[in-house]
């Protein structure tokens, strides 16, 4: 049966011709076509990543927001708190110095009104020594006048006088 | 380039309508006969020239052919180049003619034939068409870079990619990298010259024996000169055969090294040629009743024929690249890819221990 009897002459051309559109396809398109197709695959690969992490990223920028709010609002307690405190103690201390200063004038005023009452007293005193001395003066005047009272005062007197 | 294809095509479809009924042919010896058989192993066998149809009698009609270059060479006349024309019906040129397309001298010596047949003119075309197609698409990506394909780029990456991925990584593994290029060869190579064979006047070239003879002794070199130690080492030695059934696993192994190309040359020889032969058969039926009520018939079973042709033509192609590329593997794989079969002859330790 010749269909199934290689001829010589096809084998050789087939040989020849395909030896030949393989090195040429394998130069000219398998190689390239093959280091596109690669080169491609490699860039999608890498976007990909890329995007997983520009996420990863992302998560972490926010979870340092969060952070960073939060750790705001812990100082703007803390400075309200530390505000109040102070305002509190000024407030105490402010109270604490009023009543002292008024203590003070107080203790002040007493001193004062001593005083005045010790020299309204002296002056009391003073006005009423010399009160009684010029009544005294006036009474003896009108007493000197009379001579058996004299008499009679100074024996009165000497009676009360004990010699011892 | 589509231009180019366009051309292409409307050459090799230029004679749809008249190239089918050639049915007798110029050996039949009796022309009022028609042998269907003669006619269809002419058909897809090689011939001298490029055939495409006759008009009118087999003796006085108009016949459309080609003539293809002759190159012979004898060892007492040296190369000789002339025009198939000159040996056209029998004629003697230079000593020479031919007896049922095979060249011969007349005085007997040794002719050898390295004619540019047309099997072989078809080879050369479809070299060329894969040259064309395969430098547009890789210019494709040289213009687009790892942008999106465009084109006839768009058509062939997926099955560019297919090929690399689930035949030639699934197959092959790790080392796969090296037998793209063959892969990707043979795969188109079988592919466009299938659909070349299916074209009106086309050539048998898939279905010629001496072609797929020549794709499976390549596959068998490649396997052969990528094979490992290991690979030699199953053959020789197949672990968990005992000692004593080695003299026969030797020979039945070194068959099956034999075998497996036999197979591919085979299997494509035989798929594409009986395509050929029974759409051949169903056209002849026309022939056999004389009668162009049979046509109906003929014409709904060809073209059912032809479309699972043309499915046969990629599946072919796809099966013979997936089988080199498990026999490329095969050769390549590395010891402890191989260990999952036969548990031991040697106790009940795993073969290897890692």
């Amino acid at each position: 049966m010749s269909i199934v009897t290689p001829e010589l002459g096809l084998i050789f051309w087939q040989i020849f011709i395909f030896g030949i559109v393989l090195l040429l396809l394998r130069a000219f398109a398998w190689k390239p076509i093959l280091a596109s197709l690669k080169e491609r695959e490699s860039s999608i690969e890498g976007a990909l990543r890329m995007a997983d992490q520009a996420k990863l990223e992302m998560q972490e920028l926010k979870a340092g927001n969060e952070k960073l709010l939060a750790e705001a609002r812990m100082e703007r307690d803390r400075i309200l708190k530390e505000a109040t405190d102070v305002s509190n103690q000024l407030i105490e201390q402010a109270k604490n110095k009023a009543t002292e200063e008024g203590s003070r004038m107080i203790m002040q005023a007493r001193e004062a009104i001593q005083n005045e009452k010790n020299s309204a007293l002296a002056e009391v005193k003073n006005t009423a020594a010399k009160l009684s001395i010029d009544i005294a003066e006036r009474i003896l005047r009108r007493e000197l006048a009379d001579q058996p009272a004299q008499q009679q005062l100074v024996d009165s007197y000497l009676q009360e006088v004990k010699l011892n | 380039m589509k231009r180019l294809l366009l051309a292409l095509l409307c050459f090799l479809s230029f004679s749809v309508y008249a190239n089918e009924p050639t049915a007798t042919t110029e050996e039949a010896t009796d022309k009022k006969a028609f042998s269907p058989g003669e006619m269809i192993l002419h058909h897809i066998g090689d011939s001298h020239e490029w055939h495409f149809a006759t008009l009118g009698d087999e003796e006085h009609g108009t016949h459309f052919t080609i003539p293809l270059p002759v190159i012979a060479y004898r060892s007492a006349q040296g190369l000789q180049v002339f025009s198939s024309s000159k040996l056209a019906e029998g004629k003697v040129y230079e000593g020479l003619k031919l007896e049922h397309e095979h060249l011969v001298s007349e005085d007997g010596s040794k002719v050898y034939d390295f004619s540019i047949t047309k099997n072989v003119a078809s080879l050369l075309l479809s070299a060329a068409l894969l040259l064309i197609v395969f430098t547009a698409v890789a210019r494709g990506y040289a213009k687009r870079g790892s942008g999106a394909p465009k084109g006839i780029q768009s058509f062939f990456e997926p099955i560019i990619v297919f090929i690399r991925d689930e035949v030639a990584k699934k197959s092959i593994g790790p080392k796969y990298e090296r037998y793209m290029p063959y892969l990707l060869t043979v795969f188109f190579f079988i592919w466009f010259n299938n659909l070349m064979g299916l074209m009106p006047g086309g050539a048998n070239l898939t279905g010629n024996i001496a072609v797929t003879l020549t794709l499976a002794v390549l596959t068998l070199l490649i396997t052969l000169f990528s094979s490992n130690k290991n690979y030699w080492h199953h053959i020789f030695a197949t672990p968990g055969v005992p000692k004593p059934l080695l003299p026969i696993m030797i020979p039945v192994e070194l068959i099956g090294i034999v075998v497996k190309p036999f197979s591919l040359m085979v299997r494509l020889f035989a798929n594409i040629t009986a395509g050929h032969i029974v759409t051949l058969s169903f056209i002849s039926l026309i022939f056999i009743f004389q009668s162009i009520y049979v046509s109906p018939v003929s014409v709904a079973f060809g073209l059912f024929i032809n479309v699972l042709e043309l499915m046969v033509a990629i599946l072919q192609a796809y099966i013979f690249t997936l089988l080199t590329a498990m026999y490329i593997g095969g050769a390549v794989e590395e010891h402890h890819d191989a260990d999952y079969q036969m548990g031991g002859g040697d106790g009940a330790e795993p073969a290897h221990a890692h």
